[in-house]
């Protein structure tokens, strides 16, 4: 019972993270079919924020305030230099900008400040464990556990009950119709990078709260993990996206439980060989998404 | 209201309009026909803002429109069912709706009675108001675009083949509905292949065939025209 509880709350907390990282990939694909190489790139300008402001003596909630911000900042930023100027274009030119700019604030990270990892403050409970029924965990765990709720919670009401979140979820299906009900296009696609900033803010700052540290390449693993949730779960699909996120992490952890310790640095080899098998059953992923509604 | 004039529309290398010069008076229902391919679609998404122009203009009561935006081209009361039909078929019929009104979000009473009024004139709209647009069946999906197209309250209708693929009792519906929009004064261009339907509802016509217009006057001249039936085979 106690190894069970212990299980479910890694799953938990490690899918927590994981499904964020994914939605926030999956918002902009939805809209714009192109994955957003940059992504991981919003999580190390969050990292680095916290850093920097970090001697300003803020309270900490500020501070990660701040780095959120800043993340929402970057994914609109992202939007301004690598997308909207060669949107119409090509996708291929999209791509090429994407991974541009992506090397671009690596680039800097490493230029202006440092190859090596640098401390970011984090507030006592990050570090503190929580005990109850029989298990001992970080309290950490609980916050990301906490922080996903909420903010799938948040997310889930604005796309259900808002104008703009219906108008977002109509233009993932078909951009050029939601445009001819009236639906600005720049406005949608800016809107996606800012969600897609935020929730790569607070995933930087759970991030962080595990290794402690941030470093210029800090986002590869987050944007490693919410592409493959995203395969898996269906990448027109911001359930699939979230679904995926708690499989990707059940996967993980029930390798770290039942691998022996010999094969346990094999672990991702196993996850990927299960990620196969996967699309081998289901080449679309978990949930289809909308068709898209068109007569052949 | 509407004035095309030496319109082109390329798809890449092929041309889909050439030099076609077409006009809409206020309150009048136009039909354009045409075989398969003979450029009808494009020149109506064309003045809909979602395909460019690659020469020529579109003026809408005397303002140049030509290649403007589509969400541009809504807020001037410019409404569009495309002939793809394209319901959101993962929002619910409802929601359908609220998008429609989108250019108006600020005027939330005016929506809801607008769409009461919708739910009226189409019951079984209302019936499946919490059901998912996918779910609906064909003629369904066509009354929703319409109401959908209708919750902006454009001055003019752009309508694309409202009656592909729908059972001939439907088509009817379609048809009489299309009347009624017409006598509430909507300035409607109709693109359809079903020629004598259309010509039966419309004020004038135009016969497209390889992206030039071929004949047009009014709907009982062009009814009247013994190559009616010619330039759809020849399209």
């Amino acid at each position: 019972m106690t190894v069970f509880l212990q299980f479910l709350i890694d799953v938990l907390s490690l899918g927590s993270a994981y499904a964020l990282m994914a939605l926030g990939l999956v918002i902009v694909y939805g809209i714009l079919r192109l994955v957003n190489f940059a992504y991981g790139e919003l999580i190390m300008v969050a990292g680095y924020t916290m850093y920097l402001v970090s001697p300003s003596g803020l309270p900490w909630l500020a501070m990660a305030a701040v780095a959120v911000l800043m993340a929402v900042v970057a994914g609109i930023a992202t939007d301004y230099v690598a997308f909207r100027p060669v949107r119409a274009k090509s996708v291929t030119a999209v791509l090429i900008t994407s991974f541009a700019f992506s090397t671009l604030l690596q680039n800097a990270a490493l230029l202006f400040i440092s190859p090596r990892p640098r401390n970011v403050p984090l507030p006592e409970i990050f570090s503190e464990t929580i005990q109850f029924a029989g298990v001992i965990t970080p309290a950490r765990n609980v916050i990301t556990i906490v922080a996903a709720v909420l903010l799938l919670a948040v997310f889930s009401w604005l796309m259900r009950r808002t104008v703009i979140g219906i108008a977002m979820r109509a233009a993932a299906t078909n951009f050029t119709m939601a445009r001819m009900l009236g639906v600005p296009a720049n406005l949608i696609i800016s809107t996606a990078f800012a969600i897609s900033g935020l929730l790569a803010g607070v995933v930087s700052i759970l991030w962080i709260g595990r290794i402690g540290a941030v470093v210029p390449g800090i986002g590869l693993e987050p944007l490693l993990i919410a592409f493959i949730a995203t395969v898996i779960g269906g990448m027109r699909s911001l359930q699939g996206a979230v679904l995926g996120g708690f499989l990707l992490a059940f996967m993980d952890t029930t390798l770290n439980f039942t691998l022996p310790q010999d094969l346990l640095k094999f672990r991702d080899a196993f996850t990927f060989s299960l990620v196969i098998l996967i699309l081998l059953w289901r080449p679309e992923g978990l949930i289809k998404g909308p068709a898209t509604g068109r007569r052949t | 209201m509407l004035e095309v004039s030496g319109l082109q529309v390329d798809y890449g290398a092929i041309r889909a309009v050439r030099d076609i010069s077409l006009t809409l008076a206020e309150g009048e229902l136009v039909t354009l026909l045409g075989a398969n391919g003979a450029g009808k679609s494009s020149t109506l998404m064309c003045i809909a803002g979602a395909l460019p122009a690659s020469a020529g203009s579109i003026r809408l009561e005397g303002t140049d429109v030509t290649s403007a935006r589509p969400e541009a081209m809504v807020r001037r009361g410019v409404a569009t069912v495309p002939e793809t039909r394209d319901v959101f078929p993962d929002l619910t019929v409802d929601e359908n709706l609220r998008l429609g009104a989108y250019t108006r979000r600020a005027d939330a009473k005016g929506v809801d009675e607008d769409r009461a009024r919708l739910f009226e004139m189409f019951p079984v709209l209302s019936e499946r108001a919490d059901q998912p647009g996918g779910t609906l069946s064909g003629g369904e999906q066509q009354m929703l675009v319409i109401a959908r197209a209708m919750m902006s309250r454009p001055r003019f209708l752009l309508l694309d083949e409202p009656s592909l693929g729908l059972a001939p009792t439907i088509v009817d519906q379609i048809f009489d509905m299309i009347a009624t929009l017409k006598r509430s004064g909507l300035t409607i261009l109709l693109v359809e292949q079903n020629a004598s339907k259309a010509l039966a509802v419309a004020d004038r016509a135009y016969v497209m065939r390889l992206g030039k217009i071929e004949a047009e006057g009014t709907a009982a001249e062009i009814a009247a025209a013994t190559d009616l039936k010619a330039l759809y085979l020849a399209g």
